[in-house]
């Protein structure tokens, strides 16, 4: 089914390439036609699938000597093992979406080439928090396209019930103790119906907890991604914050909070205050059955939050004119005008200034501020963890991280565990 | 027939299955035993002999350790109590009762469905608060309990979902064996005035033992094999308390992009599989009558 559609579209676009060749027998018929397989993933709800679709026609027809064909690939997750795996064969692909923090991970592995940054007005149009995760060595790696952040996300009703401001969230980080103290509710044999607060930790607890990490201004590693600073005092006192909540405060569900029930647990009235992904909008907008409120995180010495979410990529593997050919993809799919409609179209983070400032993001704003609210906190956002090794040293992490919140170790003895490992990790590329 | 035609044929016959194993099964198996004596290629590191580091290193990673006594416990906790239950399963839905087409089929539909959305259905029944199992336990005052989210009951869960969806499996094959077994013993039985128990003990029973073999073999490779709704589930967490052998093997290939120590894991995975293959073919094939 999908390779007949596939082989379809191919067809009668190679036909009308042709045909607009020979009309223009311009240097495109000297190049001849640039083939581009274009691997990606689909990480959020909604029809992914059909707006990469139509991007890719629509850039055919501005460029009738390239033609791209996307390929799904899966999860983040699948794609880069597809993407891998398919680099050692014949049939390749030339360009991708992956996670902004595998690139320390494909360039280990020898298969990215630097983006052409001559185009230094492109390359700078992009807000500096996202290039974190985009250069290294002294160039650009990745081009930002679907990338996103943690905000956090109230429930209002609940908001009014505790006798609270509905239209004011926590803003700083004794604050959301006391706000989450009056809206977590207990019955007389101790259960808790109702908790104040909830930051998932499944999965990659590592991401959320950055966002602590940051509240509390400390970096998790040095840009060049061969160091990471997991023992250091400020990194054990956003964790101890976080144990905290459940342990001490009692606002907050103990042990492990799956990420993938959140939402849930938020629609069902069980958390009042969720911290999740700007990529989540969509989600809570259809159903939330009550009035919600998406803000800024809050404060701890600072504010803020890691960004997260996919770059594209241009493999070795590609010659000369495909490298080019995939560059000019990535520009045309990050013009203002086309970020801003992807941004409105998935809750994905329009990835340049100027993509807010088009009309057409300005309307949308205007009619649902809570899409703002991302690209007012990108100003204090930082990198995600990104190193050499990258999942290995995230996951040395993540099990220290899992240890503390189920009390299995002190904050001090996780940390100190997980920068011994991921020290050991990064030993090699110290050099 | 010539015998050179014989064998010819012999061959001929023997040749895909030949192939198809060859290609699919031996051939990697020996090159995962040849990569795990070298390193992962890096950049600007090709791969090289390393003689024993991978094993070395493994016996040093606490994450293994904890992968296999996890595993063991998981096929401990699985195995047993899954076979037990399809025996049960099976000797009750062959007994003439009303229904008894729908009780198979409802026995049989954890089978039928796939293991990722088994895994998420069962997200829900382990769900805090609004989950399943917690609004059971709130009918009687219990509190709430994150199932997944505590190192305690992590892996329980886990073996109880798995024992779910096995049994309706392992059942099927019981009530194979239990249909073609001659009614007339059962009859002889009642005339010598033997009691129930005692027909099962002394005739019924050692009759299934091939089945039970083959249930068995399945079971184990089972317990090592399924790991789809590790990964739905928890992802091996929290802090790797349901980090199953091969999931750990998945990580370290198609995550860590480390292929000399998946090659070495998975080593360990297969001496580990052969093994208990071999005790249970050598050991228990003695005690089993085949008609």
């Amino acid at each position: 089914m999908t390779v007949s559609k596939f082989g379809r579209r191919g067809f009668v676009a190679g036909g009308l390439a042709m045909a607009g060749a020979a009309k223009l027998a311009a240097p495109a018929l000297a190049q001849g036609q640039t083939r581009l397989n274009f691997y990606y993933p689909v990480a959020v709800g909604g029809p992914i699938t059909k707006l990469i679709d139509t991007m890719c026609a629509d850039f055919e027809r501005e460029n009738p000597s390239i033609k791209v064909q996307p390929i799904y690939t899966g999860s983040y997750q699948d794609t880069i093992a597809k993407t891998l795996t398919a680099l050692k064969s014949n049939d390749f692909p030339h360009f991708a979406i992956l996670l902004s923090t595998d690139m320390f991970t494909l360039i280990d592995e020898d298969v990215i080439v630097p983006f052409d940054d001559s185009d230094q007005a492109w390359i700078k149009s992009f807000y500096p928090a996202f290039m974190e995760n985009s250069q290294a060595e002294g160039k650009t790696w990745g081009i930002p396209f679907q990338r996103s952040t943690i905000v956090q996300y109230w429930n209002k009703e609940l908001f009014k019930e505790a006798g609270l401001n509905p239209d004011v969230p926590p803003k700083t980080w004794a604050d959301q103790i006391e706000i989450a103290q009056k809206l977590t509710k207990r019955d007389a044999s101790g259960n808790t119906s109702q908790w104040g607060m909830q930051i998932p930790s499944s999965g990659f607890p590592y991401w959320l907890f950055q966002a602590l990490t940051t509240q509390n201004d400390v970096r998790l590693m040095n840009p060049e991604g061969t160091r990471t600073f997991f023992d250091d005092p400020k990194v054990v006192e956003a964790l101890q914050y976080w144990m905290d909540l459940s342990m001490k405060h009692k606002v907050h569900p103990t042990g492990i909070v799956e990420w993938g029930t959140t939402p849930r647990d938020f629609f069902e009235r069980k958390v009042a205050i969720m911290w999740t992904t700007t990529g989540n909008l969509t989600n809570v907008r259809t159903n939330a059955k009550f009035d919600f409120g998406v803000g800024m995180m809050p404060f701890g010495r600072r504010g803020g939050s890691p960004t997260g979410g996919g770059n594209f990529y241009v493999f070795k593997k590609a010659n000369a004119a495909e490298r080019a050919a995939a560059t000019a993809f990535a520009k045309f799919v990050t013009q203002p005008e086309r970020a801003a409609q992807w941004g409105i179209d998935t809750g994905y983070v329009a990835v340049t200034p100027a993509a807010f400032e088009t009309q057409r993001m300005k309307d949308y704003v205007a009619g649902f501020p809570a899409a703002a609210v991302a690209r007012d906190q990108l100003p204090l956002a930082w990198a995600e963890l990104s190193t050499h090794d990258n999942q290995r040293v995230t996951k040395a992490l993540n099990d220290g991280l899992q240890a503390g919140l189920t009390g299995a170790k002190s904050a001090q003895v996780a940390m100190a565990e997980a920068q011994r490992e991921a020290q050991r990790l990064l030993r090699p590329f110290q050099r | 027939m010539s015998k050179a035609r014989a064998t010819i044929y012999g061959w001929l016959l023997l040749g895909p299955a030949f192939v198809l194993l060859a290609a699919f099964t031996h051939w990697p198996a020996i090159a995962t035993l040849y990569h795990s004596f070298h390193s992962t290629a890096r950049r600007n590191r090709p791969s090289v002999y390393v003689g024993l580091d991978n094993y070395q290193g493994m016996i040093d990673d606490p994450v293994f350790w904890q992968a296999l006594i996890n595993n063991f416990w998981y096929a401990v906790g699985t195995i047993p109590v899954s076979i037990g239950l399809a025996l049960l399963m099976a000797l009750w839905v062959n007994e003439k009762l009303a229904g008894r087409t729908w009780l198979r089929l409802a026995y049989f539909t954890p089978t039928v469905l796939p293991m990722i959305a088994v895994a998420n259905i069962w997200l829900f029944f382990y769900t805090p608060d609004y989950g399943l199992f917690d609004q059971i336990r709130g009918l009687f005052g219990l509190r709430a309990t994150n199932w997944l989210g505590e190192p305690g009951t992590v892996l329980g869960c886990l073996i109880v979902m798995t024992i779910w969806k096995e049994a309706g499996f392992f059942m099927i094959f019981y009530l194979a064996a239990l249909q073609s077994m001659p009614p007339n013993l059962a009859e002889a039985a009642a005339i010598e005035g033997c009691g129930r128990w005692t027909f099962f003990r002394r005739v019924t029973f050692p009759l299934l033992m091939p089945t039970t073999l083959f249930v068995l073999v399945n079971a184990v490779i089972g317990a090592f094999r399924m790991v789809d709704h590790v990964v739905a589930l928890t992802a091996g967490g929290p802090n790797n308390a349901s980090m199953l052998l091969l999931v750990m093997i998945y990580d370290v290939a198609f995550r860590y992009w480390d292929v000399a120590y998946a090659a070495t894991l998975t080593v360990v995975l297969l001496a580990i599989l052969g093994t208990v293959a071999l005790i249970q073919f050598v050991v228990l094939e003695k005690r089993i009558h085949y008609r």
